[in-house]
């Protein structure tokens, strides 16, 4: 049973004009067997709740907490985030140049397992893994996020997601820019991820599309830095209908 | 015996004639990035270069490397000294160092040069015969300050892979030309790994003496604090046909890290179809280093098959950085896989897995990380 908490969690960027506040006192609970879905209009700060999660240096945690089974994870660096059970899907994987993904994955694999896995069962396991997604296997030879497509990068981050296994995966807009078929295959690995109930899904997403494959047991809606609802599932179909319109007038007039 | 300059980026004057060279004053092009100061009394002959080295070989199956007098004349004829250091050094060397690939040979040659902290003056040459097939690395080690050139012969049909490897002690220098002429339909793979010493300063050049000419020029260079890297290149196309590809990558780390790459390309009015391109990339992993890049492509005819150049010089970037700890991987371990990346392209071209594993381990301890770690990395690229 894993739990990561979140508790009135601030967080601002540094611009210009001197340090912005994005995240405006986040409190949300997502535990071991439970796929949360956070949804909200662009610029309302979801995915900076998922890169101060993950520990990215560009944000400064103003106020707050962040723990996973009661550690503290503010206090990790983003290493020992990931080795911790966290795990951040990125909407845009960045390039590594000469670094094949075999070696990459296995050098991620084994900071994380706390092991080097051994190099016969490892080959077996990261092709089982690719083929699920439909990976072509002369992929572990390319650099990592070179020249991919944008649904091959997507493929590439749930493929990390498949073999690193965390407690909670926190997914950034895993969907945006993939075509149905991607979109299915992507679906299937997060799926199978979180089927044995043992982890926990976070899933950030701007349009409902996804939900289709993916099931939410909770629905958030993010606005102007914080969670202005939560409900089931029947909030999803609620903003399909409906969009943004209502919660973005709420947060203007408050 | 001298030889006139036939363009502004050819040397002024080439003359094994130590009379015929001036003395730099540092504003000159080709020396106004070097820190003179260290190699001045080197280059006035104020300091004898009379200094000892050791000099080890192997050669699989037997070539002929030997120590010859000064007077041999495989010396100095494809190559004369561009600046007094370079005739002066060629003046002090006693006994060059010769190494002749036979007609046909196949095989691996190594020759390691280890200087004992003095001042010495050193001359290589590398003779293949035609239609030779061979590889010849060159290991220069240990303290002192090394000056002379390496003087490259490629026969006819031959193809031949030199690799100068610079793993100098701390403090040491390291000044000379890497000359190759290149024969009819010849090809040279020329390759500098630069890690060590507190001033290497090389100059590859190729000419070419026939059509059919490939030459591929690999660079790799790491400094640290206090070290001073230069490589100027200079492809001479001076004959139709042939091909020239430039590539050199270099990591700069710590206060004070200074590299310096210049490519000169020219193709002169009688190379036609010709075909070149020369690029150089530079990464910066910390303030307070340099990186000077200066590609230079000079055309006199416009009927050639391509011509071009590239040169960046980045910043570590620090998404890459969170992008390899947010998969679990230490930060030092990460900027270690960024970099080893960096320069595995060149490795991997330059095809000699002892030496990219000895770069690796080299990258490796500059970082801070054991070598250990990564072994995955070298059953992968073959070291």
């Amino acid at each position: 049973m894993t739990t990561l908490d979140i508790h009135d969690l601030h967080a601002s960027v540094e611009t210009d004009g001197g340090a912005r506040e994005i995240l405006r006192g986040v409190t949300l609970t997502v535990e071991s067997g439970q796929t949360h879905a956070v949804m909200g209009p662009n610029g309302s700060g979801k995915s900076t709740l998922a890169y101060v999660i993950a520990g990215h240096p560009k944000y400064t945690v103003t106020g707050g907490s962040i723990t996973l089974d009661g550690q503290d994870v503010l206090e990790m660096s983003v290493d020992e985030r990931a080795r911790a059970g966290l795990f951040l899907a990125m909407q845009y994987p960045v390039e590594i140049p000469g670094v094949s993904v075999s070696n990459f994955l296995r050098t991620s694999v084994t900071a994380v397992r706390g092991e080097a896995p051994k190099l016969r069962t490892w080959v077996k396991e990261m092709k089982g893994a690719m083929e699920a997604l439909q990976i072509d296997p002369a992929f572990a030879e390319r650099s990592v996020n070179e020249g991919f497509s944008g649904g091959e990068k997507k493929r590439h981050e749930i493929l990390q997601l498949e073999l690193l296994k965390p407690k909670i995966a926190v997914l950034d807009e895993t969907d945006s820019g993939l075509d149905v078929d991607a979109l299915k295959v992507v679906a299937e690995g997060v799926n199978r991820f979180q089927e044995d109930g043992t982890t926990g899904t976070l899933l950030i997403t701007h349009y409902t599309r996804i939900l289709r494959y993916i099931h939410p047991d909770f629905v958030h809606v993010f606005v102007d830095g914080r969670i202005v609802e939560s409900g089931g599932p029947e909030l999803a179909t609620q903003l399909e209908d409906e969009g943004y319109e209502r919660f973005l007038k709420a947060g203007a007039s408050s | 015996m001298s030889i006139a300059p036939a363009s502004d980026h050819a040397p002024a004057l080439r003359s094994r004639d130590v009379a015929d060279h001036t003395v730099p004053s540092g504003r000159e092009e080709s020396w106004r990035f070097t820190p003179l100061a260290d190699i001045t009394d080197a280059i006035t002959g104020s300091t004898a270069l009379d200094g000892g080295l050791d000099v080890e070989w192997t050669a699989d199956p037997d070539a002929v490397v030997e120590r010859v007098s000064a007077g041999d004349p495989r010396v100095g004829r494809s190559f004369l000294p561009a600046d007094l250091l370079a005739a002066r050094a060629l003046d002090a060397c006693a006994e060059p160092i010769v190494v002749t690939l036979p007609r046909e040979w196949q095989g691996v040659a190594r020759v390691s040069v280890r200087g004992r902290g003095e001042d010495a003056a050193g001359h290589v040459v590398i003779d293949a015969a035609p239609f030779s097939e061979g590889t010849v690395i060159l290991d220069f080690t240990g303290a002192g300050r090394y000056f002379g050139a390496l003087e490259v012969r490629v026969g006819d049909g031959a193809r031949l892979t030199v690799v100068s490897l610079q793993d100098w002690d701390e403090g040491a220098v390291h000044v000379g030309e890497h000359h190759a002429a290149i024969g009819r339909d010849a090809r040279l793979l020329m390759g500098h790994i630069t890690l060590g010493g507190s001033l290497v300063r090389l100059a590859p050049t190729v000419s070419y003496g026939a059509p059919g000419g490939d030459a591929e020029l690999l660079g790799l260079f790491f400094a640290d604090a206090g070290q001073h890297l230069e490589h100027r290149v200079f492809v001479d196309h001076d004959t139709p046909h042939c091909r020239s590809s430039v590539l050199y990558k270099g990591a700069l780390q710590g206060e004070g890290a200074h590299t310096v790459w210049i490519g000169d390309v020219l193709v002169r009015a009688q190379a036609i179809g010709v075909d070149t391109y020369e690029v150089n990339r530079n990464l910066i992993l910390t303030d307070g280093a340099r990186a000077d890049s200066v590609p230079n492509l000079e055309l006199e005819t416009g009927e050639i098959v391509g011509a071009g150049h590239a040169s960046a010089t980045g910043r570590f970037d620090d998404e890459q950085l969170f992008y390899l700890q947010a998969r679990g991987i230490p930060a030092d371990l990460a900027r270690v896989l960024v970099v080893r990346g960096f320069f595995a392209d060149v490795l991997q071209r330059i095809g000699q897995p002892d030496l990219t594993r000895r770069v690796m381990r080299n990258v490796d301890a500059r970082l801070g990380v054991d070598s250990m770690d990564l072994e995955t990395w070298d059953e992968e690229h073959g070291a």
